[in-house]
């Protein structure tokens, strides 16, 4: 019984130890931003690979989500006759929530384990440590680019995957159910509230963006530098993301929607 | 066995120096000096401390007790703006090599320059090229990291480590898992660096015949003491049976071959009374 409570205390110690590190981390990283603005070749290296490579996946998902859930949507639909809704269903669900929570969840695994194993293994293979000798800070030169490319792709891949969601559910919607096409769009358009949900869908993913690449990041640079180490802290990484993004998204749901 | 170097001719200066790591003693009220235009050579077993020492002497780690002067300036009382620009007189070649692996060779040794100077790329390049042909990989600058062998690895960031021009070099370990040939090259060019630049030259090492050969001075630590020093002649004739064992590698002696263990052949026979 003791020793179940010493564990306890043991892990809860330990948990508030790296949240401070963590804190700290990122207050430097923040620190180092002004850095970026004198060399932005830094940040446009990392938004391709932070963003521009997450691009397929974003899209391809976002055209099944989109695709899946104008099926879905319909055959509930057409029970009441309300087809004609199935565009600002689609589109609520995807700007609301499944756009923002899904392009995260991807990024996480996608972007965010590539951010961790990178960084880790800069760490294993002494690559920070050379930098410091020389006199290079490399939270400035290495991690602060990346977290800024991080919080800029996020809303942008988000964007990305609802309208190519969007674009999905036009596909099966119009194109395989027969759903009016004006129909389709002219409810969305109505409907869809620019601030209240694109605005908002936006914030949510720019909270996940900040979220996401700050776990990753610091995963990476405080792993223990083995190749266990590095391992451990990918899986992490993606697993706390994904606890985080879910979290968060109920947390800032509840603060934007709840009336 | 008494240190007779003069104080002001030392580059860096380790006094009264303690570090622990967690619970455990690196190192127990260490003072070591480290001459300028000197190879000073720091040997001991694997796990002694080596590298640790060095992160001491460059302000990555913090002392428990004691300090480190590095030109006249006391490391650990800097603040972090004071530190990198100390940093930029300290070279130091990683046992890895510690290169960028996104960058090619040309790039690793232009790094320090266009991170801390703002010459024209012309100047950089003429600059880069020159401690290349020093190094002797000129004709290697396009190639990435991962196509290089372990020794050009760490001859490249040799080049790197010299390209601020620093006061000293810090190796880590520069001779463990070299082929002879490599061997040969970095003993060479670290004796040859010394001597041309004028630097003041640090190696970390268990590489007894090979550190011993270019040395100046050495120090030998274990169990995070200072058990001798002076120069390799007095280490070589060093009357301590440990540092005999460690110079000449002999398998027993003070350290012993077996690890502390129950008698064998009651070990052997302790099985059916189990």
């Amino acid at each position: 019984m003791l020793q179940l409570f010493q564990h306890l205390g043991h892990q809860t110690l330990s948990s508030f130890r790296k949240l401070g590190r963590g804190s700290y981390f990122l207050v430097n990283t923040l620190r180092g931003f002004p850095n970026i603005l004198i060399r932005p070749r830094l940040l446009v290296n990392q938004m391709y690979s932070v963003g521009v490579l997450s691009f397929l996946i974003i899209t391809i998902s976002g055209l099944f989500v989109g695709m899946v859930l104008s099926l879905q949507g319909y055959y509930t639909l057409s029970d009441f006759g309300a087809e004609a809704s199935l565009g600002v269903m689609v589109a609520t669900a995807l700007v609301r929530e499944l756009g923002p929570v899904v392009t995260a969840l991807l990024f996480a695994g996608r972007a965010g384990s590539a951010l961790t194993a990178e960084v880790g293994l800069m760490k294993a293979t002494e690559q920070l440590s050379g930098m410091e000798m020389m006199a290079v800070d490399p939270i400035q030169r290495i991690i602060a680019p990346r977290y800024l490319a991080g919080i800029i792709s996020m809303p942008i891949l988000a964007i990305l995957f609802s309208s190519i969601g969007v674009l999905g559910g036009h596909l099966v919607g119009v194109g395989m159910l027969n759903v009016d096409d004006g129909a389709y769009w002219a409810q969305m358009q109505s409907k869809l509230d620019f601030r209240d949900d694109i605005i908002n869908g936006m914030i949510k993913s720019l909270v996940f963006g900040c979220v996401v690449t700050w776990i990753a990041l610091f995963e990476g640079y405080d792993a223990i530098p083995t190749s266990e180490g590095v391992s451990r802290a990918t899986t992490r990484t993606v697993v706390n993301s994904a606890f985080a993004i879910l979290g968060l998204d109920f947390i800032l749901t509840a603060m934007m929607f709840g009336d | 066995m008494e240190n007779s170097h003069n104080v002001s001719h030392n580059l860096v200066s380790v006094h009264n120096l303690s570090f622990y790591h967690g619970q455990r003693k690196i190192f127990d009220n260490i003072s070591m000096n480290f001459e300028r235009g000197k190879i000073t050579a720091i040997m001991g077993p694997s796990g002694t401390g080596k590298t640790t020492l060095l992160k001491l002497i460059g302000g990555q780690l913090v002392p428990s007790n004691g300090k480190v002067i590095v030109d006249g300036q006391n490391v650990q009382q800097l603040t972090r703006t004071q530190l990198y620009e100390l940093r930029k007189k300290m070279g130091m070649l990683f046992q890895s090599g510690a290169l960028l692996t996104d960058l090619n060779v040309y790039d690793n040794v232009a790094f320090p320059l266009r991170e801390h100077t703002h010459l024209p790329e012309s100047m950089i390049r003429t600059l880069v090229l020159m401690k290349l042909q020093a190094i002797g990989l000129r004709g290697a600058r396009n190639l990435m990291p991962n196509e290089l062998s372990g020794g050009m690895a760490r001859r490249v960031a040799l080049a790197r480590a010299i390209a601020l021009d620093p006061l000293m070099i810090m190796y880590d370990e520069p001779f463990t898992g070299q082929d002879p040939i490599s061997l040969g090259v970095l003993l060479h060019l670290i004796k040859a660096l010394n001597t041309t630049l004028g630097l003041t030259s640090i190696i970390v090492s268990h590489d007894v015949h090979e550190t011993s050969a270019i040395a100046d001075y050495i120090y030998v630590i274990s169990d995070g003491k200072v058990v001798d020093q002076g120069t390799p002649q007095d280490i070589k004739h060093s009357d301590s049976d440990w540092v005999q064992q460690f110079m000449n590698g002999d398998a027993d002696g003070p350290v012993h071959f077996h690890y502390p263990a129950p008698d064998y052949v009651d070990d052997l026979l302790s099985y059916s009374t189990h």
